[in-house]
């Protein structure tokens, strides 16, 4: 695993008592680091299970012991399967949710960053009001907005189209919230007045100064969009009803709906599994590889509320 | 004479109007950078956050009101269905249901998730980065793929706990049957949201500025005393904003008992979750009228119970 790019103060020295001796300085942090162990294997072991039976064949999964490697390693067949199934509906699949992932975030984070700029840089009429009214909109429970959101996209044809899944998507109250906190910090009133002396308009002085400095923030929130748009099954499952247009978390719940119903006789099990595994790689990589990011991003939200 | 004062007076109102011109021009150019600009910048969300947010909200509450007759179509019935919902026993088994489950599982999941955000903040274990990762990676998961990863592992055909309880001749732990469902999904939960809200809490440990609590340490004070005393109360705020979000998820649990329902339809019925209800409701038997009714009484119910709890603290705070 590629672990580690900042991480963050070591403070070793604190909760360690200056007076105790060294045997139960030892002891202390034996203990914490087996109980911390334990639940680790906790949040591991369910993972390790599907990377496992992501390799047995359908037979195996049911005969062989769950925690263990069967004899016969059945990885590469299970992805041929995977990838020819249905004629490759899993490809479909996985292209759809990178395509709604990627659009919902790019915007997403793109208006978000754009909206919280101006609630943190500018003063004007109804900013406290509309900034209220959208903080407010985050405790709206999402099914009381996900069944009319339906119906008005049904009234305008827009049900089992991409759009249904990708335009709910791109306002996100949450981003603005965490760029507004993130610009007010991070953007300097006098680099903008500034900017504004030489004779930048707006837009110009959004676009090539204000940006750049926003950055980090920027990524934080499209990541959080991608995960969230990657990972959402509530939306998809009432606007969509064509499998071509199905994201993963969609096709692979219908597979294993169709597993179920047929008691696990067919193949499907190994599939919904493996698809399982390979639907989880690409976020797994990002939150590895962005870890400065949505540490960052998270430690904003929680300071300010 | 008459001329020149003319000219003059033509002279002095030209003036007069193009000072006039430029007064206009220079409010009219603060209007711009004051209001318009601001709102053209905002205008992009603003608009999807009308159409996607404030319209269905509308319209969710308008449909609330109104009734599909048989006989006459649609028709007004104002409050009625909110009535029927207040008096419909499948609701309040499930919203009963998930009071309970968020009684039992929000605090369980958020005392482990503070245990380990005080553990990795106090330095006393090891392998520090490789537990904040770990713990955290369930998140990145999504929650139909852990729902169906436990399901699969509370299975009583092929499950691992299944298998290890046959082994030592004892009948197959009863994960999906009636009495353990909620335990079960309870488990889930717990398992995809600790490492989020341990995170957010480790965050908020780390912004503590080490001068507040060094002093304490000097003179002696364990590290459970400055946890307890010092570190907790300092983070409050994101122990409340971590409470308020889970209490909202707990209350809307749809994900999870959607999913299992597949492998326990006799155990997870129609009206499970108060959001499986609505969902039921609005595509399974059309009732789009009564759902929207449902799903505003879960939502003011949701509501209540976030603005209870922040009430709560808040005063037991200033205290």
């Amino acid at each position: 695993m590629a672990i580690s790019v900042n991480t963050p103060v070591s403070r070793e020295a604190h909760g360690v008592h200056p007076g105790q001796n060294k045997r139960t300085r030892r002891t202390r942090r034996g203990l914490a680091t087996a109980f911390l162990l334990v639940f680790l294997v906790y949040f591991l072991l369910p993972l390790f299970w599907l990377i496992v039976s992501a390799t047995k064949t359908n037979p195996d999964l049911f005969t062989s012991f769950g925690l263990w490697f069967s004899s016969d390693f059945n990885l590469f067949n299970n992805l041929g399967d995977l990838f020819t199934h249905d004629s490759g509906v899993f490809l479909t699949w996985l292209w759809n949710t990178a395509y709604y992932a990627t659009c919902a975030a790019v915007g997403a984070s793109l208006i978000a960053t754009l909206a919280g700029y101006v609630f943190a840089k500018f003063r004007f009429p109804g900013r406290t009001l509309v900034f209220a009214i959208i903080l407010g909109s985050i405790m709206v429970p999402s099914t009381a907005l996900a069944i009319p959101t339906y119906l008005l996209l049904s009234k305008v044809g827009l049900i089992n189209t991409p759009l249904a899944v990708v335009l709910p998507s791109l306002a996100s109250p949450f981003g603005v919230f965490l760029m507004r906190i993130y610009a007010e910090q991070a953007i300097p009133d006098e680099l903008l007045d500034a900017a504004r002396v030489d004779g930048a308009g707006e837009m110009r002085i959004f676009w090539s100064v204000a940006l750049r400095i926003l950055v980090p923030g920027f990524v934080t929130v499209l990541l959080f969009s991608f995960v969230a748009t990657w990972n959402n099954y509530f939306l998809p499952l009432l606007v969509l009803s064509d499998p071509t247009y199905y994201p993963l978390t969609l096709g692979l719940a219908s597979w294993n709906a169709q597993a179920s119903a047929n008691g696990g006789a067919q193949l499907l099990f190994t599939l919904v599994l493996t698809g399982s595994l390979i639907s989880i790689l690409p976020l797994i990589v990002a939150f590895l590889f962005l870890q400065r990011y949505w540490q960052g991003g998270l430690t904003l939200g929680s300071i300010r509320s | 004479m008459q001329k020149q004062q003319q000219v003059e007076a033509d002279r002095s109102t030209l003036a007069v109007s193009a000072m006039k011109q430029k007064s206009v021009l220079l409010r009219r150019y603060r209007w711009r950078k004051r209001v318009a600009l601001p709102y053209l910048f905002l205008a992009p969300f603003l608009v999807l956050f009308m159409l996607f947010f404030i319209l269905p909200l509308g319209y969710a509450l308008g449909i609330s009101l109104f009734a599909d007759r048989l006989v006459g179509g649609t028709v007004f019935v104002g409050s009625q269905n909110y009535l029927q919902a207040l008096q419909d026993s499948s609701f309040w088994e499930g919203i009963r249901r998930m009071l309970l489950f968020m009684v039992v599982q929000v605090p369980v999941m958020l005392c482990l998730a503070l245990t380990f955000a005080l553990l990795l903040d106090s330095g006393v274990a090891k392998l520090r980065t490789l537990f904040r990762l770990g713990f955290f990676l369930p998140y990145a998961i999504p929650s139909v793929v852990s729902a169906l990863l436990w399901g699969y592992l509370y299975s009583s055909n092929f499950g691992p706990f299944a298998q290890i309880a046959s082994s030592l001749h004892l009948p197959a732990p009863g994960f999906l049957t009636d009495s353990g469902m909620l335990a079960s999904i309870g488990n889930i939960v717990t398992w995809q949201w600790t490492g989020y809200n341990m995170i957010i809490l480790y965050a908020a440990l780390q912004a503590i500025p080490s001068e507040l609590y060094e002093a304490a340490l000097v003179d002696g004070a364990t590290g459970w005393k400055v946890a307890r005393y010092i570190k907790i109360p300092l983070i409050a705020p994101a122990l409340v904003l971590t409470c308020v979000f889970s209490i909202i998820g707990s209350l809307q649990l749809f994900n999870e008992p959607q999913i299992m329902s597949t492998l326990a339809p006799n155990v997870i019925g129609d009206h499970y979750t108060p959001n499986l209800y609505a969902y039921n409701l609005a595509f399974n038997d059309q009732q789009y009228n009564y759902s929207a009714a449902i799903s505003f009484t879960l939502g003011a119910i949701v509501f209540v119970c976030s603005y209870i709890f922040m009430f709560a603290t808040n005063r037991g705070r200033q205290r």
